[in-house]
């Protein structure tokens, strides 16, 4: 599937929910799916803080794809960066960087990203992009 | 003690108060972090645009002479409002914020050096730390802090030990942004001042919350912000002692501020006006006279009682949540609850609130060392104030209940 595929997916199963309180517990539900992330790399090396909640991203970089793992203090950030880490693991660094995001305004979470919000997801999304940036030019020049 | 006018006659006072959010009625409990403003502050101000603008203190012209008188007028409202001795003890800032710098600087320059000690409380908002270190760089002074106990009392022991020889000031909060303690100010300055040492009062937390007497009290500094008090942004107060305040220079030089100016010697202008540097916020000023006259008429005292009364509802609802922990139990509080919901992360809680028209603040509320005190990464705070219903404060409890819920 293509990063727009699977935005639209993600657009279609919020498009069953009936009001807000329904999309928030599910971003709960997915917040608790998310996978355990690997305390070692719990430092600050990889936190990227936001003064309401804090968010851990962790990539890897293996036969031109990138793999990414994250973690989040907070259970409704944990949802959304569930669903971060849904559009964009597992793709090649040239898939990231040419990406277009949508499919969070078009399921009513554009709040959760806003600068002013500093929950941290902003600045993953943004961290997402420079360490495909970052394996992109290493491709490039090897 | 009444109000002068019943809770039905003061809502429509404050338009913003009959708003949606995300489709609810708002609850606005974050009045700790600003307070709304009544239509009296709104309309004069609108109206000092529309009439009577000009600079201040600077043109023989009619329009200016008006909006000077004003903005004196304006400065005689503050000094009766805290009771200050004198007007030229009322210096107009930007803010809370604003005043601490100044002093930090100005007393700073004129009585810290190196191996001073400054004294501050672990309960500080932000703005009551970060000029003080400031100051510590500069002139290698050190920052001493006062512990507190976990139900956010000070430890008045500790306080007396940590005053020495070598301490030069003494800042601490009237009350906790965080934990709604109000400290024992008056004891604290005496005792400093046995030692001869002053002592500056933040009370961007206590201005609103009852009657602020600065001769009482004894401060040589009190600050507070005009925000917090159902005025206008972007205008605060430093009140200092005519002495001290004689004896510090100034922090910015300017327009209005001096005497005389040559390129070799510049000399000052006398109180309040050598701290007043540039154009003032003079409309901002009038604003906020006009949001203290609105206190007043309706009763400050009065005031105080309402807020207790729903504080004390609002104590009452959230404790019977089980599991829920509140930060701040000390004896003497003003209407600020501090609270976490058993484990639920704070900025969850506080996103769910919202979605249901509850405006709460979440995070640590630039109070990261209190934070670290009590191990937590932050809290939900729910600020109330008089404006504020017995329903909402029902409606804040259900819906933590609710929150809960969810997250279970």
């Amino acid at each position: 599937m293509t990063i727009n595929e699977i935005q639209d997916l993600i657009i279609e199963e919020f498009a069953q929910f009936g009001d807000w309180m329904e999309r928030y517990e599910y971003l709960i539900d997915l917040g608790r799916l998310l996978p355990p992330f690997d305390e070692r790399y719990k430092t600050p090396e990889y936190l990227i803080e936001g003064c309401q909640s804090k968010v851990w991203l962790f990539p890897s970089f293996e036969n031109g794809i990138i793999t990414f793992t994250a973690e989040s203090d907070a259970l409704i950030t944990r949802g959304i960066v569930a669903l971060l880490v849904r559009v964009f693991s597992g793709r090649t660094p040239a898939e990231i960087v040419g990406a277009n995001i949508y499919f969070i305004e078009k399921i009513g979470l554009r709040e959760n990203l806003s600068p002013t919000r500093s929950n941290g997801l902003l600045a993953m999304m943004k961290q997402m992009r420079l360490y495909a940036l970052a394996y992109k030019s290493k491709q490039e020049h090897s | 003690m009444k109000l002068a006018k019943s809770i039905e006659e003061i809502r429509p006072d404050f338009p913003i108060l009959s708003t949606k959010a995300h489709g609810k009625p708002l609850i606005y409990l974050d009045n700790g972090a600003t307070t709304q403003k009544p239509l009296q502050v709104i309309s004069v101000m609108e109206e000092l645009y529309r009439t009577t603008n000009a600079n201040v203190h600077r043109g023989v012209h009619y329009l200016s002479d008006r909006v000077s008188e004003r903005y004196e007028a304006a400065r005689e409202t503050v000094r009766a409002f805290i009771n200050a001795s004198s007007r030229e003890e009322i210096v107009f800032t930007a803010g809370t914020t604003a005043s601490i710098n100044a002093v930090a600087f100005s007393f700073g320059e004129r009585f810290v050096g190196d191996g001073d000690e400054i004294l501050i409380s672990g309960m500080e908002h932000h703005a009551n730390i970060v000029p003080w270190q400031m100051l510590c760089e500069r002139k290698k002074a050190k920052l001493k802090v006062i512990p507190f106990s976990d139900e956010g009392v000070l430890d008045l022991e500790a306080y007396t030990s940590l005053l020495t020889e070598r301490t030069r000031i003494v800042a601490v909060t009237h009350v906790s942004n965080v934990l709604g303690t109000v400290n024992p100010v008056k004891e604290i300055v005496a005792e400093a001042h046995r030692h001869g040492i002053p002592v500056l009062v933040d009370g961007a937390q206590g201005i609103q919350h009852g009657i602020v007497d600065v001769q009482d009290l004894d401060c040589d500094f009190y600050v507070f912000s005009g925000h917090k008090v159902y005025g206008p942004n972007g205008i605060g107060v430093l009140y200092g002692k005519a002495d001290l305040l004689n004896e510090i220079p100034p922090y910015q030089g300017g327009g209005d501020m001096v005497a005389n100016v040559t390129f070799e010697k510049t000399t000052y202008n006398v109180l309040p006006f050598k701290f007043e540097a540039g154009t003032t916020n003079f409309t901002g000023a009038i604003g906020l006279a006009s949001a203290l006259d609105y206190l007043s008429a309706l009763g400050r005292e009065a005031v105080a009682e309402r807020e207790q009364a729903l504080l004390a509802r609002a104590t009452a609802g959230l404790s019977d949540i089980e599991g829920l922990r509140i930060y701040g139990t000390a004896p003497k509080k003003v209407s600020v609850v501090s609270f976490l919901p058993g484990v639920i992360h704070q900025y969850d809680a506080g996103m769910i609130l919202d979605k249901m028209g509850i405006a709460v603040r979440t995070g640590t509320h630039c109070a990261q060392p209190l934070m670290e005190r009590y191990g937590i990464s932050g809290s939900i705070r729910a600020s109330i104030a008089f404006y504020n219903t017995e329903e909402e404060i029902e409606a804040l409890v259900k819906g933590v209940r609710k929150v809960i819920e969810m997250f279970a």
